[in-house]
């Protein structure tokens, strides 16, 4: 039992991110503030809530590049629209419309994969490119700063806040999202027939296939749900940032997918869980927000977690192999 | 009271204008154990197929249980308790062995939500009624092939299987683990519940069938109780010719240097101490069961896994062989256990996969392939060795399994190598490839080759080698001469009893 704990990625994440944690305090003990570890929170949301759909389309087998496009095309959309109706109602309608439209967007992708059955890569690449392009030519391009204001307020809203020397600090209502989102997506792929189809054909396609899975129909759902959450996390990321900008965003989705891997997540599918996946997108922004703390210059730090994301999916690999070649000697005295 | 279970009248299938199933027709009745035997491309596969539902015949009629089915669906078969355990098995790595066992019952009977108790609960059942009892919570890719297999059973038995067709189920099994499987086999039939077994090992047949079907070109040629069959005449009937079955004799008093010699070679944690002598003209075979050692004693000899310790002499000079290049350079060959992963680019053509071993020997002063003479090679072991395909710019995958072991031999003998390992030469191949083979391997050892003929189907060993070591734990334990042993002292010393 200690043994299949100990192999799994997620502890060993969680306990590097401890240990991190540890360095870092102990050189800037600034790191052990409150206002610094809601700051941490707060940046991970928004990559948090992208891991969700990401880990989903590794578990099925496939990779989706075009997830950022899809959040920047549904929250820039949703604000011009919204803006240009003078929209004051709730919430809700912006986080609604960019859901919708994102699930939109994923179905665009589930039909180049399930229909026209290209290699999931390559169709994203494509059609990432075609959103960003169609966003940029047909709805606009201007920047917009001003948000409808359930989203202004929903930018202020903070669950907790503490005031530190002159600046307050505080808890971003964007981390309930993320909650629900990853609730939401635990329920999925653990508790329902649906989920444990992605599993099945992320396992074995063939499998899959022969033990009566609708594949394509599992496909169209997949993107599908991997653009919904693009979109939500969109709205949460426009909102945090208070602006809504069509170029944003880009190159961040090769962060997420590797926050993903880091967690556990088989980059060719069939395995990986929601706290793994978290706990990856924790301590990628951990990296990318706290060595500034440590003293060490911003640009070491793609440098850094280029090496993380190395030994993170060298380990599993190497662990692997180590076992094969353990099984194989005892097999040659049993 | 017999009760029949399925029951195929005269049924028919095209493919593309060629004739698959000409007229065959089957019958199972309950708790029946059934063997259905064939050369590749008899129809076999058609056959299984069509009782799966995944073909629709084309003319005849497929009953189950008493229910005429004009257009039967895969999932019709599976209503009705036809289980079809692939030669794959058809599992998730990645999943529980408790969720591999429940999942597809789950999935067909329209259930939405995943109860993990009752899946271990169901699973567990399924386990007791076979007397297994595999770790529940074990990814499936942690298991081995034959524990694996129990949980495709398993997942048969959940689905309220009352027929399991087992294609090919013991190819990778070594021969403890298949005793284990005729004691599963049992005790479905004591259930009863019928079993189709596919196979061409026909040991295996006339072991635990009670009845034998046996198909060739699309036909049945023969049926009825195997009490009535023996061996040879369940070759002929499949072969359509009778298949000689000779021992190979090898050279009366092997003279000089032996070709190779290894004297107290070992390698940590796989084997230990192996001496043995290998003239030209010789074939020597290895036996020993799955992980003792003798695929990593093959390796060592190949320079894949380099031994640690000990000798190797080539024409009696002591020689280091710490790479495949040695090896290659030092002329032997060695054609692996697993052609798919081992030996064969599957998307590449079968003239590149013949050559690829050969090309710096064509290789020119400047490097250069030439062309001509790659060509004239390809011909001749296409021809030499009658691998059917249209062209040598086919890809491998395209061919069947007998004719992509044929390819990897003529590779390895394109290298023109003086001593051959061969492991498992003919895992998966049917009867008649593997004669043909096997008079191949005679045929080149006659030529002066020396053959180190690896392989666990002990007939295979006893035929085909003048002399034979057995491997045990990573140890030579014996040494026989050809006809000297028989094959149940062999068995007995294998595993140790």
């Amino acid at each position: 039992m200690v043994k299949r704990l100990a192999a799994k990625q997620e502890v060993v994440v969680f306990f590097t991110i401890v240990g991190l944690g540890l360095v870092i305090g102990l050189v800037n003990p600034a790191f052990f503030t409150a206002g610094h570890l809601f700051n941490l929170i707060n940046s991970s949301v928004v990559m948090g809530i992208f891991a969700l759909g990401v880990l989903v389309v590794l578990l099925s087998g496939g990779i989706d590049v075009s997830f950022t496009a899809i959040a920047v095309f549904a929250f820039y959309s949703t604000v011009k629209f919204l803006g240009t109706h003078n929209f004051q109602g709730s919430l809700l309608v912006p986080f609604g419309m960019a859901t919708l439209i994102g699930l939109g967007l994923g179905l665009v992708n589930g039909f180049f994969v399930s229909r026209l059955k290209l290699m999931t890569l390559i169709a994203t690449l494509g059609t990432a490119s075609v959103f960003r392009g169609f966003l940029l030519t047909f709805i606009g391009s201007t920047i917009y700063t001003k948000l409808p204001s359930s989203m202004v307020a929903f930018s202020r809203a903070y669950l907790v806040e503490v005031v530190q020397g002159r600046a307050r600090y505080g808890l971003h209502a964007g981390i309930l999202v993320l909650a629900a989102c990853a609730l939401l997506t635990w329920f999925l792929l653990n508790r329902t027939m649906l989920g444990r189809g992605i599993h099945a054909l992320g396992g074995d396609r063939v499998a899959a296939e022969r033990a009566g899975f609708r594949i394509e129909r599992l496909q169209y759902f997949i993107y599908a749900f991997s653009g919904a959450i693009a979109g939500i996390a969109g709205i949460v990321h426009s909102s945090m940032a208070r602006i809504a900008m069509p170029s944003d965003l880009l190159g961040h989705e090769l962060n997420v997918i590797a926050a993903v891997v880091l967690g556990g997540a088989r980059i060719t599918g069939g395995k990986g869980t929601v706290t793994g996946a978290l706990l990856g997108t924790f301590l990628v922004t951990m990296i990318t927000q706290s060595l500034i703390l440590l003293g060490i210059p911003s640009y070491w730090q793609q440098a850094v977690l280029g090496a993380l994301i190395l030994v993170g999916t060298a380990l599993p690999a190497l662990q692997a192999k180590r076992k094969e070649a353990v099984g194989g000697a005892l097999g040659g005295v049993s | 009271m017999p009760e029949t279970i399925i029951a195929l009248k005269e049924v028919h299938k095209w493919f593309a204008g060629v004739h698959a199933l000409r007229g065959v027709s089957l019958r199972l009745e309950r708790g029946e154990v059934h063997s259905l035997v064939g050369e590749n491309g008899s129809g076999k596969s058609t056959l299984i197929k069509i009782i799966a539902g995944v073909h629709a015949p084309d003319r005849g009629e497929v009953l189950i249980n008493g229910k005429v089915y004009p257009r039967l669906t895969p999932l019709d078969a599976i209503r009705e308790g036809v289980q079809v355990i692939y030669q794959d098995f058809s599992l998730f790595p990645n999943l529980s062995v408790a969720e591999n066992i429940v999942l597809t019952r789950a999935l067909a009977a329209g259930q939405r939500w995943i109860d993990r108790r009752q899946m271990r609960e169901q699973a567990r059942a399924a386990m007791a009624r076979i007397g297994v009892e595999l770790d529940l919570e074990a990814p499936v890719e942690e298991l081995p092939v034959a524990q694996k297999q129990l949980v495709a059973i398993c997942r048969a038995l959940v689905d309220n299987a009352r027929l399991i067709i087992m294609d090919e189920a013991t190819t990778a099994l070594t021969e403890r683990e298949i005793r284990a499987l005729f004691e599963v086999v049992k005790a479905l039939k004591a259930q009863g519940i019928a079993t189709l077994f596919v196979s061409h090992k026909l040991n295996e047949v006339l072991e635990i069938a009670d009845n034998v079907t046996i198909v060739r070109n699309g036909t049945v040629v023969a049926a009825g109780p195997v009490a009535q069959y023996s061996r040879s005449a369940l070759i002929r009937h499949m072969t359509g010719r009778d298949v000689d079955e000779m021992t190979y004799q090898g050279p009366q008093k092997p003279s000089g240097d032996p070709v190779l010699e290894v004297r107290g070679l070992g390698k940590a944690g796989r084997f230990f101490d192996v001496s043995f002598r290998l003239h030209a003209g010789e074939v020597l075979g290895l036996a020993g069961v799955l992980g003792a050692g003798r695929t990593d004693l093959a390796l060592a000899l190949f320079g894949l896994r380099p031994a640690d310790q000990g000798e190797i002499r080539i024409d009696g000079r002591p020689v280091k062989i710490r790479s495949v290049r040695d090896a290659i350079a030092h002329r032997i060959a060695y054609v692996p256990e697993d052609r798919l992963t081992e030996g064969l680019f599957m998307s590449q053509s079968i003239g590149r996969n013949i050559l690829v071993s050969s090309l710096d020997r064509l290789a020119g002063r400047a490097s250069v392939v030439d062309r001509a003479q790659a060509q004239a090679i390809v011909a001749r072991w296409i021809r030499e060795f009658r691998i059917v395909t249209p062209s040598a710019e086919q890809p491998v995958e395209t061919l069947s399994g007998g004719n992509q072991q044929r390819v990897v031999l003529s590779r390895w003998l394109a290298t023109s190598p003086r001593i051959l390992i061969l492991n498992g030469p003919t895992v998966g191949v049917d009867v008649g490839s593997k004669s043909e083979i096997h008079e191949t391997i005679q045929e080149l050892a006659r030529g002066g080759m020396a053959v180190l003929l690896i392989s666990d189907d002990l007939r295979e060993v006893l035929q085909n080698c003048n002399r034979i070591l057995v491997m045990k734990d990573g140890r030579l334990v014996a040494e026989h001469q050809a006809g000297a042993v028989t094959e149940a002292e062999l068995a007995r010393q294998l595993s140790g009893g």
